[in-house]
């Protein structure tokens, strides 16, 4: 909470002295794909200069230059760019410091949730100089999510085992979402009850004993990135735990997208993707 | 005697085992044959969860022990472990690339990561070899030291290269392989790793008394008649073969490998007779014990094996350590 107040004392300060923020930043670089798709959708994208390694999406960020991601910040190359605004996540630290001694300006976000992804949005627009779409924007990716939530209302819940990752051919290390942070928040808005919900940790290393003992109705797996090649067939890995009601009750599925893992402006498709597994019947053929 | 004392531990630790975990499991329930197996999840968490989990505790903690107490005594060095001749390193090298290349084989139901982390094991375990059949008259066993740390720490290096270049979700995974788990969720890991082993083992138990007169020096040994060539080599080719084994299975929990077969010597002696088979024994008890720690006691969320068996194993070696000291 003073982490949060701190940074809007921040970016109020900002907005207050620097002139850049009263006509805009010009020349943004986002090392994040959430805020680079951000940028893009509410119309910033032609002041991208350069984004993230990871970055993909939208196709037009194909062309721009990389300056290294979350872990390896490519530094040099940032300053050399000449950016009057660059994007970071709130762990980069030692580029914050950098980039204080440099002097350029940079807008420094976290993400613990879903609801963190349109106030992000807001305050980025705010900083960028585009408040009035990004405002638009916000509103409607809630306003979609809150669709979603009138749909599913009242309607049975099934408990859910989120996996975003696991060793390809088997049940080992499974890596399952837990009670925190927006793949849960996407789950629980799209109708399922998270079988994990109770462990307060975004990801649950979840053994064959736990997904025996919570017996999950609903298992989803999500492949992203480079794994997205991996074949449907490896679905039947999970055959080896007949007992569990989505096994038994052939209700195991495979999403496969970007947008499941980026807690960006696409959250609203992603979630409405789950909401078409978990729910059929809402959504109508 | 000592040895069947910690034979009777072992059995203890595998029939008890299974019996506790982050979930309660009636018994009766996952024995009894009123209910069909597919719909029994007692039964299920029981022979799907639990045995094989036991099982592969018991195989990866023998395994490395045993060949600690080869590699020590034939490079006559107390620190030397499963990974001085980079055999770990090779398999950790193997399931780095597994991982980050997406590779997707499987045979016989046993998945790529294992696999090709065995393959990895091998590849290393072939350098080793050419390395030590290359001076034809035994191997210097300081030389074979030094060439294996160089080559663990040149497959190190590779591997910290391949991890650098992968994408963040494969660096995940790959930290999590390292850490070690044992939660194989079936037999059939089990069943592939255990026919090298099986090599492995029955190569050790040719080993006694040429490694009680190794540990005394290779000359020593020929005058006493051992054929110091090939006991050198049997040694290293049965500790190798089970170390890439083991660390296919569970992940490189390597320290099981240093650590029990000094606690073991503490207690029984230095006879190759009994440290080998007491090591197996112990070895495998106390990986199931620590990896019974993991699964219960942050439940329902587990500990990754790896940091049980270092934080329990470092602090009692030390304590036996200096215990005997003083």
């Amino acid at each position: 909470m003073t982490r949060r107040l701190a940074l809007t004392l921040a970016i109020a300060a900002a907005l207050a002295l620097g002139s850049s923020a009263q006509t805009g930043a010009r020349r943004v670089i986002s090392i994040i794909p959430a805020t680079t798709e951000m940028l893009f959708a509410m119309g910033a994208g032609d002041r991208v200069v350069a984004v993230g390694s990871y970055d993909h999406y939208p196709p037009q960020v194909d062309r721009l230059p990389r300056v290294g991601a979350l872990l390896d910040p490519n530094v040099e190359r940032i300053i050399a760019l000449r950016p009057d605004l660059v994007v970071l996540y709130g762990t980069q630290a030692d580029l914050r410091t950098q980039l204080d001694r440099a002097r350029v300006p940079y807008y420094s976000y976290t993400h613990k949730g879903l609801p963190d992804v349109t106030e992000t949005i807001r305050s980025l627009g705010r900083r960028v100089g585009v408040p009035a779409r990004a405002d638009a924007l916000a509103a409607e990716i809630e306003t979609r999510l809150r669709d979603i939530r009138a749909r599913v209302a009242g309607r049975a819940r099934p408990r859910t085992l989120l996996v975003f990752g696991r060793e390809p051919g088997s049940l080992r290390n499974i890596d399952a979402s837990g009670g925190d942070g927006f793949l849960h928040d996407m789950l629980e808005t799209a109708g399922g009850a998270d079988v994990l919900g109770d462990i307060h940790r975004q990801s649950v290393d979840a053994a064959t004993e736990l997904v025996l003992a919570r017996a999950p109705d609903v298992i989803i797996e999500l492949r992203y990135g480079g794994s997205e090649n991996l074949a449907e067939s490896d679905l039947r890995a999970w055959d080896a735990l007949p007992s569990v009601p989505a096994v038994r009750n052939h209700r195991v599925y495979l999403l496969r997208g970007d947008e499941f893992v980026v807690p960006g402006p696409r959250v609203a498709e992603a979630t409405e993707r789950l909401a078409h597994t978990l729910h059929p019947d809402a959504f109508g053929p | 005697m000592v040895v069947s004392g910690f034979g009777a531990a072992t059995i203890l630790a595998v029939t008890l085992a299974p019996l506790v975990g982050s979930t309660h499991v009636s018994l009766s329930r996952a024995l009894g044959r009123g209910i069909p197996f597919a719909d029994n999840v007692d039964a299920q968490i029981f022979f799907i969860a639990r045995l094989p989990r036991v099982l592969a505790a018991a195989l990866v903690g023998a395994g490395l022990s045993l060949s600690g107490v080869v590699f020590q005594a034939l490079l006559r060095n107390p620190l030397a472990s499963p990974d001085t001749l980079g055999v770990a390193a090779g398999a950790t090298l193997g399931a780095m690339l597994a991982i980050t290349l997406h590779l997707d084989v499987h045979v016989f139901g046993i998945s790529v990561l294992p696999l090709s982390s065995f393959a990895g094991a091998l590849g290393s375990l072939a350098i080793v070899y050419v390395l030590a059949i290359a001076r034809r008259r035994g191997t210097s066993t300081t030389v074979l030291l030094l060439a294996g740390v160089a080559i663990a720490a040149l497959l190190s290096a590779v591997s910290r290269f391949v991890q650098y270049l992968a994408d963040f979700t494969d660096t995940f995974r790959t930290i999590q392989w390292v850490m070690g788990s044992l939660d194989v969720a079936s037999y059939a890991p089990i069943l592939g790793a255990l026919v090298p082993m099986g090599l492995g083992f029955a190569g050790c138990a040719a080993l006694p008394r040429a490694l009680d007169l190794l540990s005394m020096g290779a000359e020593a040994a020929e005058a006493r008649g051992v054929d110091v060539v090939r006991a050198e080599r049997v040694a290293l080719l049965s500790a190798s073969l089970t170390t890439g084994a083991a660390v296919a299975l569970g992940g490189p929990v390597l320290l099981v490998g240093i650590i029990v077969p000094h606690l073991v010597r503490l207690l029984v002696g230095a006879d190759h007779r009994l440290v080998l088979p007491a090591s197996a024994l112990f070895g495998a008890s106390f990986l199931i014990g620590c990896d019974l720690l993991a699964r219960t006691l942050l439940a329902p969320v587990e500990l990754p094996v790896g940091i049980i068996t270092s934080i329990i194993g470092a602090p009692v070696f030390l304590w036996l350590l200096f215990r005997r000291l003083t």
